[in-house]
């Protein structure tokens, strides 16, 4: 067990995967000669070439197409969209032909590819580099959605959906890329499916993924220590299948549920879990559960109202103290 | 072509004439749903082209207008047609239909129905051929209203700095929907836009199969002898409309009628007849036995196949 940062971990799964089987492939903006604007892909380019690190034009719509179709034949591209807000461009490849075409064509055809795409705000970048898309993938039949909250999570899971027969989407966060984690020195697959419990509790359960589960994790500690709270937190890693199993299993211990994303709440994540909640285990709730999430506006550049427009650890207590009835 | 080859090819573009006017008919009777995208009057450009490349052996990829390229690939007709009834029996299992006809056993990588969608996939599937090694090339057949999707010239783009084995056959058919070429179209001469991207290009008559051919086979030669990407621009037309809801009220009578007088199926005949390789008997008599082949075969088949069971609708959505 090693402690590595976020994109070393992203870069270790790559190296992995292209050292292993010649059809691994990787391409975005940026990627090779200047070793990629997060260093995940540091390196690779002196390593494997230009046949297999394509630096491609600043075409999003094309090179996702270019890759999607590739991926019918057997190669495994990664696909790194360098920021999730440029992936509006890909999206028409990536919805309507990698989704869609093993479905289609009656299970003959498979997009095997893997896009990866940074998303968030990061340091007042404003309105069109800040967006968080997840609820936009999520809503895809055919596309699998995953999102890493920790380096493990982003080696096992770009290990796993480089080895998926389906098109995989993960939503990487641009301020995670420095973050610190043990990584197994073993070669490891995360499960493309699931949740995994972060934190165990009795009271309430904070709902959270990517960079959300971490200010749960950290309201977590402050409830437990300044309010006697127990605190269970839940990441979501899957965004697309949600994990309806473990959403009601952990209502029905803690019967009472936050929560939250950096996103906007309309049509997003909290909405389908409190929507699971409802179909899964709506008795088994002693208050209407809330979610925490971004204000309805395009991100703002300056940096107070960057901040207001966002989320943090402090209003998931706030949200805790307002559904037990302490606030 | 030898004559025996074009002989064969005459009776293969009266299978696509007629299929096609037969979709038409189980249209109006309600038998096919959805939108039917119909292919005669454009024969020559899809079996010119097919005939200078190896069906079944390199990779096409098309739009909605796809029931003969699928065909000319191999796949049997009583499979698209099924697929057009929505059967379990159809190529893509009934969960595709006219515009999402696929058949991979033949190379034939799909009908996609978002115009310009397939530019790109086509120059992915030439990225693998070129990966792994094979003598394929990947056959990429659009419209001409196609060129002006932002796929287009991404994709031109990354083919020639790629070099990429890919063969883009533009079907001009002088219509993008309902909209004249001129009227939406800066430069009207297609092939020109891919000269700018520095792609080997070339236009011809997309009526004469033999001119079609001629050119088909230098463009087939240059990008399977490794020169990377070509682009070859057909003169065609449709004779009916984009689609089954179309009126064509934003063409003229006499415009049709002057474009049928040039009918790939009859100059190919002609040819032949005075070449003494064909007769005018024996062109009926395949025509005669086209017809009884799609109606006891073909339509029979498509009839009484089964549907999908509705236990299988979330099937085929992940691996």
């Amino acid at each position: 067990m090693a402690e590595i940062m976020y994109w070393e971990a992203v870069l270790r799964a790559h190296d992995e995967e292209m050292a292993r089987d010649p059809l691994v492939i990787c391409m975005g903006e940026d990627i090779g000669v200047a070793g990629g604007t997060y260093k995940a892909t540091k390196g690779l380019y002196e390593k494997y070439g230009e046949q297999r690190v394509i630096d491609t034009p600043i075409s999003e719509g094309g090179y996702t197409g270019l890759g999607i179709g590739a991926s019918f034949l057997g190669i495994r591209p990664i696909i790194e969209i360098m920021s999730v807000n440029f992936a509006w461009l890909a999206m028409d490849q990536m919805f309507n032909s990698a989704a869609k075409v093993r479905y289609m064509s009656g299970g003959q055809l498979t997009a095997p590819c893997v896009f990866r795409s940074a998303g968030g705000t990061a340091h007042q970048l404003g309105a069109q580099h800040s967006a968080r898309m997840e609820k936009v993938f999520m809503g895809i039949a055919g596309l699998r959605v995953v999102t890493p909250s920790s380096p493990k999570q982003a080696y096992g899971l770009l290990k796993s959906a480089i080895r998926s027969d389906d098109p995989v989407f993960i939503n990487e966060h641009e301020l995670m890329y420095n973050m610190k984690g043990d990584v197994p020195d073993a070669e490891y697959f995360h499960p493309l499916e699931g949740s995994e419990i972060a934190r165990s509790g009795t009271d309430v359960t904070l709902f959270g993924y990517n960079i959300s589960v971490h200010w749960c994790l950290k309201a977590a500690e402050i409830l437990d220590q300044q309010y006697n709270i127990s605190a269970e937190v839940v990441d979501l890693y899957s965004l697309s299948p949600l994990d309806r199993a473990g959403i009601r299993k952990s209502v029905c211990k803690t019967h009472r549920a936050v929560i939250a994303e950096e996103d906007e709440a309309p049509v997003g994540v909290g909405s389908e879990v409190i929507a699971i909640i409802n179909e899964e285990c709506f008795f088994e709730l002693d208050a209407a559960p809330v979610r925490v999430h971004s204000a309805f506006v395009p991100q703002p550049y300056n940096h107070t109202l960057e901040m207001a427009a966002i989320p943090d650890h402090d209003d998931v207590v706030r949200a805790v103290l307002k559904l037990l009835g302490k606030a | 072509m030898t004559l025996d080859d074009k002989k064969r090819v005459l009776r293969e573009m009266v299978l696509h004439r007629r299929f096609e006017e037969r979709c038409y008919q189980a249209y109006i009777e309600r038998k096919i749903g959805g939108f039917l995208h119909l292919y005669p009057g454009q024969e020559a450009c899809c079996n010119g082209v097919m005939e200078a490349a190896r069906p079944g052996h390199d990779y096409v990829i098309t739009g909605y207008r796809d029931h003969v390229h699928a065909i000319k690939c191999g796949t049997d007709p009583k499979a698209v047609m099924a697929e057009l009834y929505g059967k379990e029996t159809g190529c893509s299992k009934g969960r595709g239909g006219s515009m999402h006809i696929f058949d991979v056993a033949h190379r034939f990588m799909g009908g996609y129905a978002l115009v310009g969608g397939p530019f790109p996939l086509a120059a992915g599937i030439a990225k693998g051929i070129q990966m792994k090694g094979g003598d394929e090339i990947s056959i990429c057949f659009l419209g001409d209203a196609a060129n002006n999707q932002g796929v287009f010239h991404e994709t031109l783009n990354m083919a020639k700095i790629w070099n990429l084995p890919v063969l883009f056959v533009c079907e001009n058919n002088q219509y993008g929907i309902g909209t004249a070429l001129h009227r939406s179209t800066a430069v009207h001469d297609q092939y020109k836009r891919a000269c700018s991207y520095h792609i080997e290009a070339a236009q011809c008559d997309g009526q004469d199969i033999d001119i079609v051919h001629q050119h088909a086979k230098v463009a087939v030669d240059h990008v399977r002898s490794g020169k990377g990407p070509y682009f070859l621009e057909l003169m065609t037309y449709r004779y009916r409309g984009h689609s089954m809801s179309d009126s064509r009220g934003y063409r003229t009578r006499e415009e049709e009628d002057e474009w049928k007088l040039r009918d790939p199926i009859n100059i190919l005949r002609d040819r032949l007849i005075a070449a003494g390789a064909l007769n005018a008997e024996e062109f009926t008599q395949i025509e005669h036995d086209t017809d009884i082949y799609i109606e006891q075969e073909v339509i029979k088949f498509a009839e009484e196949s089964p549907e999908p069971e509705v236990a299988d609708l979330e099937k085929y959505v992940l691996a």
